[in-house]
């Protein structure tokens, strides 16, 4: 958040809600505006001759026409620089920890403060040398914010010319001239922070196809529907499906360098049991607090409605930066539907014609321009950054065909559908594997079997012993997608013959369609639900993933082979591995592969047995 | 407070007065309108420009002539005196006494509508409540400071669930003062008679604070009476540390008066003639609980939704779903079936349960026997499904054993007398003996370690048995 220097001044007409109008000659549409004796903030909506309309950013009681109105000018901005590290912020960034202090309990109106604290020092790094000709998101010097984290401190995105002067090594506040650049004869100083529209996107070079993963720990969303770095996903879901649970989990486990979680309309409590985990929780390299690399952004649901709609371009626009800087960023938006209500409130004060379901016919756009904010690029300062944007929705009813999630679903690359069915039956996460998507899954692929080539050739190891080299089956394990690929075949094939058996009756199942429908199970039991309170499968490493995945997988093929020369399934029940492979995501730890080693042994062996058994009483007869 | 009185140039339309000529009045200001000998309305400006101001009235317009009628602007916001002295007395929607007792008097006026508490200044709920009701307790714990809605039906015993919680509800540990704030928005005055009765026949009647705006009482005033209650309660919550109870009765009355009001405002509606702004709105209402670092109190919210024709996806149970933290549901079919209370813990949910149980609160086995109960009688409930199609004797032998765990456990573990009060140790032993009924092998969510040690017999005798 910016304070507002006036440069044009004037006086309220008209107050209703959250918003104003005022007679305010040479205002600038988008600007920031200060209104009434305690300068509430707001944002220019609408101009009409001389006639501004304001969004209000607080309340508006007890403002009054006649009141004074002052603007700067600037757009409604962001301050960018250290010090945004373990921060939490409002919609329009200003920092509730600070305001904490100031004020209590309470957000009491008006309160201004700068979102980076003028007063701390910060050890910075100078990387230029003077003389040097600089573009703008060129790496100037850099600060080690926190143990976690190295901040860059950039050169503006729109500014370039020759570097005349810099500061040496030392401590500065973020104020604080430390360099000065001359472009045209016109000499600018910079500081360790600048400020950038929260509407505008921030400039980079290329872009690329979002080809590496996002690691999550997540079994069915790292597995089944995977997020690229620099993709963007959208997790609907009704109340009680679960969103709060996944979206923290990714918040606390995923591989991104920086976190930005929005709190957009939802529960305070919810912030606070977030802020706490993140002060809890270390990083499992450097036992630093994971708070050391996140920024959460809180605008609750009883806050006001119109800084919940900046919220997600606040939330964005620090992402950016952080990707500008060279890092991979996630940023989370819970959730995306109570900022398209805040988007309805404003649009029906303004007598806007609405199109469905009231939200006004821009929705669609707006969202679409909202998520194309994420991507993977190269930097202007020539590194590689990326923002991933995960949007929760909470559609009305749980009903999918409402306005938001279908928008949300035609521009996302990954669709992360919660169910209400799988969250009764306490089936957590509750993906739902016949509605979710990823358009990901292909391109990752290569990055899967390059980056875990000696896990990926152990998996696909583990499962071709299994599979005892059929060569029929073996190819479909060239590529890592096959893994998924062959789970969600499974999972299909169950739901069609759970619905067959609930008509006919399972009686009426083969012993492959059993086996089938038995394995499925064990893919849902054993590997889809994963325990988020559970101290070891909270977490579960891409290597696990796929040992597991590869071990049921291989299983299952094996079993169908079996099956085929008249073993019967009923057999195969009994094996006791196959109990321990259930279990095997919360009994086995993440380092200790070697364990499901063994029991592919033991399945291989107990597999064999049963074959053995068979045939022995076949020869007999 | 304005001296200036304004007359002659009002205009009047459904709860709202425009007042043409009046400037330099705030928004949202409290205004007062008085007309002969009449008594004094309460209103508040909607909209203010520098020729208008549009007042909507509480008690609204009937009766008021372009000639009696004065509005005098206060140049403050609607709001209320807070004290402890709030306590054992019976208010209107607006929070003016209407039992016939004296004004609240003193200095302290706090905003009906409240500030926001700055999300970094809340303290996560974390301590159990026992309430003495095992679905709840083992369930569905409440813990202090939580928001947990019970979404009932028409008919169904909510105002006896309600009243048993009140009754029952304690902290496991150490006790601080308790206050109860009951709120009434659009209830019958027999419904509001029979809380009152019980806080008096229980003697209790001085903790507790009510605010009444029943179905013949003015609309608009339906939309102060829970904030006027949460305002009373977070002064004796966060200032004077009570441990308050807040009842919101019926939340869906209070949409409809919200509904009402905004159509006759001609605004845009979403969805079913409900505003845009509806959560934004239930919201200032839920978020208003809670617990903040440094204050003793705590505000914990129960606020009864009527689910209209039973739907669950009606935008007020949808949206007071997606603010408050878990819900407690009533079901019309067990209700049929004579089990009381009738919770239906499947689609029931505490999200702040998690924290509140365990060994430092209740015991250590309580997150996986609830979790075993959940599961044994969500199989039970898909087989009486089953059977109702194929026969319960064609049911399996383990199957049969599910059947009549989920009848054991509506009739002795759900169902329970109304003053019949189960402590949670009682509540888990309760749960432990029902699980009895199921083959051991069938308990995969507690560990054979809890097994050994809460369920009565080892295993081996009941392999032997079976």
């Amino acid at each position: 958040m910016t304070q507002i220097d006036p440069l044009e001044r004037g006086i309220v007409l008209r107050v209703a809600g959250p918003l104003i109008t005022a007679r305010l000659p040479g205002a600038v549409m988008g600007s920031q505006a200060a209104v009434g004796r305690d300068g509430i903030v707001g944002e220019i909506i609408r101009l009409d001759d001389e006639v501004a309309t304001f969004q209000m950013y607080e309340t508006t009681e007890l403002v009054r026409p006649g009141d004074p109105v002052t603007s700067s000018g600037q757009l409604l901005s962001v301050e960018l620089g250290p010090g945004l590290l373990g921060q939490v912020f409002d919609g329009i960034q200003r920092p509730l920890k600070a305001i904490r202090e100031e004020t209590g309990v309470r957000i009491r109106r008006g309160m201004l403060l700068p979102a980076l604290g003028r007063e701390r020092q910060w050890p910075f790094v100078p990387g230029l040398d003077v003389g040097t000709r600089i573009s703008g998101g060129e790496i100037l010097g850099t600060i080690q914010e926190t143990e976690l984290l190295e901040h860059r401190v950039l050169v503006p995105p729109d500014l370039d010319g020759e570097l005349i002067d810099i500061v040496p090594p030392g401590d500065y506040t973020v104020d604080s001239v430390v360099a000065r650049v001359r472009r045209n004869g016109t000499v600018h100083p910079l500081h360790l922070f600048h400020r950038w529209p929260v509407r505008l996107e921030r400039p980079s070079g290329e872009r690329y196809l979002p080809h590496v993963p996002l690691i999550t720990g997540q079994r069915v969303l790292d597995m089944l529907f995977p997020l690229a770095k620099g993709g963007a996903a959208a997790v609907p879901g009704p109340f009680g499906a679960g969103k709060t649970i996944v979206q923290h989990q990714v918040a606390r486990w995923c591989d991104a360098q920086v976190i930005v979680f929005v709190g957009c309309g939802e529960r305070g409590n919810e912030m606070v049991d977030l802020l706490e985990q993140f002060e809890a929780l270390t990083d499992p390299h450097t036992s630093r607090p994971l708070l050391e690399r996140s920024v959460l952004i809180a605008n609750t649901s009883n806050m006001p409605v119109t800084a919940r709609e900046a919220s997600i371009y606040t939330g964005i626009t620090v992402s950016e930066y952080f990707r500008d800087q060279g890092y991979h960023v996630a940023l989370i938006v819970d959730s995306t539907s109570r900022w398209a209500e805040a988007l309805r409130e404003v649009a029906g004060r303004l007598e806007e014609l609405p199109a469905e379901e009231g939200y006004p016919a821009y929705l669609g756009s707006q969202l679409a321009a909202f998520y194309e904010r994420a991507g993977h690029v190269r930097t202007l300062g020539g590194d590689d950054g990326s923002v991933t944007a995960i949007g929760s929705v909470s559609p009305p009813g749980g009903d999918f065909s409402e306005p938001v999630t279908r928008h949300s679903e035609s521009v996302v690359g990954t669709f992360w559908a919660l169910s209400k069915p799988l969250a009764d039956a306490r089936h957590y996460p509750a993906i739902d594997w016949e509605d979710s998507f990823s358009g990901y899954a292909e391109r990752i692929s290569e990055w899967w079997e390059e980056e875990f080539r000696e896990h990926w050739s152990a998996a696909r190891a583990s499962m071709l012993r299994l599979l005892q080299e059929s060569s029929h089956e073996s190819q479909l394990l060239e590529h890592w997608s096959a893994l998924p690929r062959g789970a969600l075949g499974l999972l299909r094939e169950a739901d069609e013959l759970k619905r067959i058996a609930s008509i006919i009756g399972p009686a009426a199942l083969s012993d492959r369609q059993r086996w089938t429908y038995f394995v499925a199970g064990l893919v849902k039991e054993g590997f889809l639900q994963q325990n988020a309170l559970d101290p070891v499968d909270t977490f579960c490493s891409p290597e696990k993933q796929m040992l597991l995945g590869a071990l049921i997988i291989g299983a299952y093929h094996r079993g169908q082979q079996l099956i085929a020369r008249g073993v019967p399934c009923a057999a195969l029940l009994k094996l006791s591995s196959l109990r321990r492979l259930k279990s095997a995501r919360t009994a086995v730890p993440n380092d200790r592969p070697d364990l499901l080693e063994r029991l592919r042994e033991d399945l291989d062996q107990q597999l064999t047995e049963a074959a053995d058994a068979h045939a022995s009483v076949h020869a007999d007869q | 407070m304005s001296e200036i009185e304004w007359r002659n140039t009002l205009d009047f339309g459904g709860n709202l007065i425009t007042v043409r000529g009046a400037r330099g009045i705030g928004f949202d200001e409290q205004a007062e309108i008085t007309a002969g000998d009449a008594a004094t309305r309460l209103g508040q400006t909607l909209a203010t420009s520098d020729t208008e101001v549009v007042v909507q009235v509480f008690e609204g317009t009937r009766g008021l002539t372009r000639e009696s009628a004065a509005v005098r602007f206060l140049g403050r916001v609607p709001d209320m005196v807070v004290s402890e002295a709030l306590l054992g007395r019976v208010f209107d929607g607006l929070g003016r006494p209407r039992d016939g007792g004296p004004p609240i008097l003193g200095h302290r006026r706090e905003p009906l509508r409240g500030v926001p508490i700055n999300p970094v200044a809340r303290e996560y709920p974390r301590e159990f409540i026992q309430t003495g009701i095992s679905s709840i307790d083992l369930l569905n714990s409440l813990v202090r400071g939580q928001k947990l809605p019970i979404f009932t039906g028409s008919g169904l015993p909510h105002q006896r669930l309600l009243s048993q919680i009140l009754r029952q509800a304690r902290l496991l540990e150490a006790s601080a003062p308790f206050a109860v704030i009951f709120v009434a928005m659009g209830i019958s005055h027999t419904d509001a008679r029979f809380f009152h009765d019980a806080f008096r026949d229980e003697g209790v009647m001085e903790r507790v604070s009510m605010f009444l705006n029943l179905a013949d009482d003015p609309t608009m005033a339906c939309l102060a009476a829970p904030r006027a209650g949460l305002t009373a309660a977070e002064h004796l919550a966060f200032e004077q540390d009570y441990h308050v109870l807040v009842i919101l009765t019926d939340m869906t009355n209070y949409a409809t008066a919200l509904r009402e009001i905004a159509t006759a405002r001609d605004e845009v509606p979403a969805r079913k003639g409900y505003p845009g702004y509806l959560y934004s709105d239930l919201a200032e209402i839920y978020e208003r609980a809670g617990r903040v670092q440094g204050r003793g109190g705590s505000i914990t919210l129960i606020p009864v939704v009527t689910l209209p024709n039973g739907d669950i996806t009606h935008p007020v149970p949808d949206l007071t779903g997606y603010i408050t933290e878990g819900q407690l549901v009533l079901s019309r079919d067990l209700h049929s079936r004579g089990v009381v209370p009738p919770v239906d813990v499947l689609p029931s949910l505490s999200r702040l349960m998690k924290d509140g149980i365990g060994p430092t609160h209740t015991r250590d086995d309580h997150a996986n026997l609830a979790n075993q109960l959940y599961a044994a009688y969500a199989e039970g409930r898909r087989i009486r499904d089953l059977a109702t199609v194929v026969g319960e004797a064609d049911l399996a032998g383990v199957d049969k054993l599910y059947l009549k765990f989920a009848d054991a456990f509506e009739e002795r573990f759900i169902a329970q007398g109304s003053s019949e009060e189960r402590s949670v140790l009682q509540s888990l032993e309760l749960g432990w003996s029902l699980l009895e009924l199921l083959p051991v092998d069938e308990l995969s969510r507690v560990t054979e370690e809890q097994i050994s040690t809460y369920g009565r017999r080892p295993r081996q005798e009941q392999e032997h048995d079976g």
